[in-house]
């Protein structure tokens, strides 16, 4: 497949997904939480961009819509509340110590390959645009995926899902020309929820264990005694 | 008003109204009537299926193999709002939660019920998704409600588990409304699940197996399949204990009916390649891997609500396999197993909700001497057992004899596993059961007061499936073993 013979506004979506996809990069390798909430932005403003040039060139006018939405609520909302909760939460100036990670960009590299294989057997339909942004939204979401594991950091792994959200509209949109209207609505009002709900559970997880850090969360396993040799196990809903 | 609407729409209402209702002794009868009233709803809405065939409204479709399950959701829910009045009542007098909680804890209840009809009703596969992510969004505060730590840890495993896994679940959408653009012309409708099973045979199979595989495991994640159950036995065992009764009897159907639903599209789509029944597989081998697995784990568990959970994952594995088997009879069993099975486990819960109120814990060592104590909460909680493990005459024995008469008839060699994966779990589950039923009572235990009005209908239903199917219901599951197979049973 060449890129020179298609038409430019395809290219043009192409190196903006690339980018999306760069950008998924350098949200897992950052270490600054502040810069990675920045970096979320700027793929969330890419995806509405994209949105905006599928409309375009289209001419999907309820695309014009959602690029907005995307713009509203992945660039400037989302990263608005995030922003918010780690200065109330006191973490402007949170670095994190990431393990192995050059393996974890390594991790991400075989990720993408991973994905360019899996959707292989479209080429042979002829659907070779497609099937470079299907391979691109993939990995946005499976190294979205990968950021969740690696990170410790609660706020880093909300991170990692949201950009995974993000995968997923660039999928939505440049693959299929955007999902009924409907739909994308009752997507962006979950997704929405999910990050209030997110900010509460901060707080909870704060209180719960002193730290944000979720790997300290680790009292539920199989081997451990539920009740009795745990001061700080639940009693259940009886207090005697 | 249609019937649809008021199924729908009293839980809507419901909910928003519990959010701002201030007394909290009349938010747990507002609870139980707006439960009654969608219930009168899903019976109303069976009776015109019954009469119609079909039902579509505004982009919902109702046909024989969502309405039993719609019904189902809404008898489940009235019961356990029954079971959760006074027990909620009684967590709130030990101080353990606020008004507010309160507030949330019913406003919640709602909301989860509402979408898991908008999720079992709707004809749109991206709504069939924003409902499912609604459940999650609705039961993860109830999970933390009591905001130790366990729970807080449980409700945030929950969060991150589902979330991922039902984001997967979206990328499977997106490819199947890809294929469907190249199908159905008017782009609007090419997630609607009616229009896309009509021509599912012009699907690009190519793109459906890749989606099918994400849509698998996105969903499989809420189904709680091995090895992405990781959450289940968490939030059953740290959420409220009305809340495990309707995870475990309601939510994880709705995350099967979802499974189901797209592999008939995948199975028209693949139907004429080289591996038509690839979906099947799919199914079989992770039903398995949960059943067999699940089995294993219940031996090892020291929680008796983690026990349960643990058995639920079992029989959604049980589940999985038999629609992953296919044919006439293994459908059949399979949607009369998930009834029996909500029924019992529901009933199930309610008792361990009373069980744990009288030993003060969860934890299965300090539960002892139940029949002494309090012999309606310890017989009721050795015959809800009796029935999950499939004894005769409890619905359980005759849906899991159904599944194994299947697996001989097509797949003989998977009989042994299933047969000693039942003998594992029922081991497992009478390891633990019998020293909390029998066996001396502790001192100064007493017994509480317990409404078994719940129990005892469940128990009660399920004993008069396993002693006789009622003509309408074997024709109203006929009907939806038609419509998933395409051949009658009966």
């Amino acid at each position: 497949m060449t890129l020179a013979l298609l038409p430019l506004l395809q290219q043009f979506v192409l190196l903006l997904a690339a980018l999306v996809m760069f950008l998924s990069f350098v949200l897992l390798a950052q270490a600054r939480l502040i810069s990675a909430i920045h970096s979320f932005a700027w793929q969330g403003a890419l995806v509405a961009a994209v949105t905006l040039t599928v409309a375009v060139a289209g001419e999907t006018h309820h695309l014009y819509f959602s690029a907005i939405l995307t713009l509203a609520l992945k660039a400037l909302l989302i990263p608005w509340m995030l922003h918010r909760l780690t200065r109330r939460l006191g973490l402007e100036r949170h670095t994190e110590d990431l393990h192995w990670p050059t393996l974890a960009i390594m991790a991400a590299v075989v990720l993408v390959i991973f994905s360019y294989w899996l959707v292989t057997p479209m080429v042979a339909q002829g659907l070779a645009f497609t099937r470079n942004i299907i391979a691109v939204s993939l990995a946005v979401v499976l190294i979205g995926l990968l950021m969740m594991v690696v990170r410790q950091q609660a706020v880093a792994q909300v991170l990692g899902f949201m950009s995974m959200e993000n995968g997923l509209f660039l999928a939505a949109v440049s693959a299929t020309a955007g999902m009924p209207l409907v739909v994308e609505l009752g997507v962006a009002f979950d997704v929405l929820v999910a990050m209030v709900l997110f900010g509460v559970f901060f707080f909870q997880i704060r209180e719960s264990i002193d730290s944000l850090d979720v790997d300290r969360l680790n009292r539920l396993t199989e081997t451990a005694d539920p009740v009795g040799a745990n001061p700080f196990a639940t009693t259940d809903e009886v207090s005697q | 008003m249609t019937p649809l609407l008021l199924t729908l729409l009293a839980p809507l209402v419901g909910g928003v109204a519990l959010a701002l209702l201030r007394p909290l002794a009349l938010a747990g009868w507002l609870n139980l009537a707006v439960s009654a009233l969608t219930l009168g709803g899903a019976v109303w809405l069976a009776w015109s299926v019954a009469v119609t065939g079909v039902i579509e409204e505004m982009s919902f479709r109702v046909d024989a193999f969502n309405v039993y399950l719609v019904v189902l959701t809404a008898f489940v829910g009235l019961t356990t709002s029954i079971f959760s009045r006074p027990y909620m009542r009684y967590v709130c007098s030990t101080g353990k939660l606020g008004t507010g909680s309160m507030r949330v804890y019913h406003s919640m209840y709602q909301a989860f019920m509402l979408t898991m009809l908008v999720a079992l009703t709707t004809d749109n596969l991206g709504v069939l998704w924003v409902a499912i992510e609604g459940a999650t969004l609705a039961t993860v505060l109830l999970v933390s409600l009591y905001r130790t730590p366990e729970a807080v840890e449980a409700a945030w495993k929950y969060f991150i588990l589902c979330g991922v896994g039902i984001a997967l679940a979206l990328f499977g959408t997106v490819l199947t409304y890809f294929a469907a653009q190249h199908v159905v012309a008017d782009p609007g409708a090419g997630l609607t699940w009616s229009a896309l099973y009509e021509r599912a045979d012009e699907l690009n199979p190519t793109v459906m197996r890749i989606a099918f595989v994400f849509l698998l495991v996105g969903y499989g994640t809420k189904v709680g399949l091995v090895p992405m159950h990781q959450w289940l036995p968490d939030a059953h065992s740290e959420g409220p204990t009305p809340m495990s009764a309707v995870l475990s009897g309601l939510l994880l159907n709705v995350a099967l009916y979802a499974v189901v639903r797209l592999k008939m599209l995948v199975d028209g789509s693949l139907a004429g390649t080289a591996t038509p029944h690839l979906a099947g597989a799919m199914l079989m081998g992770f039903g398995l891997v949960s059943f067999t697995v699940a089995g294993l784990f219940l031996h090892r568990q020291r929680d008796i609500k983690r026990m349960f959970s643990y058995s639920s994952i079992e029989h959604m594995g049980l589940m999985t396999f038999a629609f992953g088997l296919g044919g006439p009879l293994a459908t059949f069993g399979a949607l009369l197993h998930m009834l029996v099975h909500s029924l019992t486990k529901s009933a199930i819960f309610v008792t361990v909700g009373h069980a744990t109120h009288i030993a003060g814990t969860q934890a299965i060592d300090g539960i002892r001497g139940l029949i002494r104590t309090q012999p309606a909460v310890g017989w009721s909680l050795l015959l809800g057992v009796v029935a999950i493990a499939g004894f005769p005459p409890f619905g359980v024995f005759t849906s899991e004899f159904l599944l194994l008469t299947a697996t001989m008839q097509s797949q003989p060699w998977f009989t042994f596993a299933l047969v000693s994966g039942l003998a594992i779990a029922f081991a497992g589950l009478f390891r633990h059961l019998h020293p909390m039923v029998y066996g001396p009572a502790p001192e100064g235990q007493l017994p509480v007061q317990a409404n078994m009005l719940p129990v005892l209908l469940h128990l009660g239903l399920v004993l008069w499936l396993g002693l006789s199917i009622p003509d309408f219901l074997a024709v109203w599951l006929d009907r939806a073993t038609q419509l998933i197979t395409g051949t009658h049973l009966l």
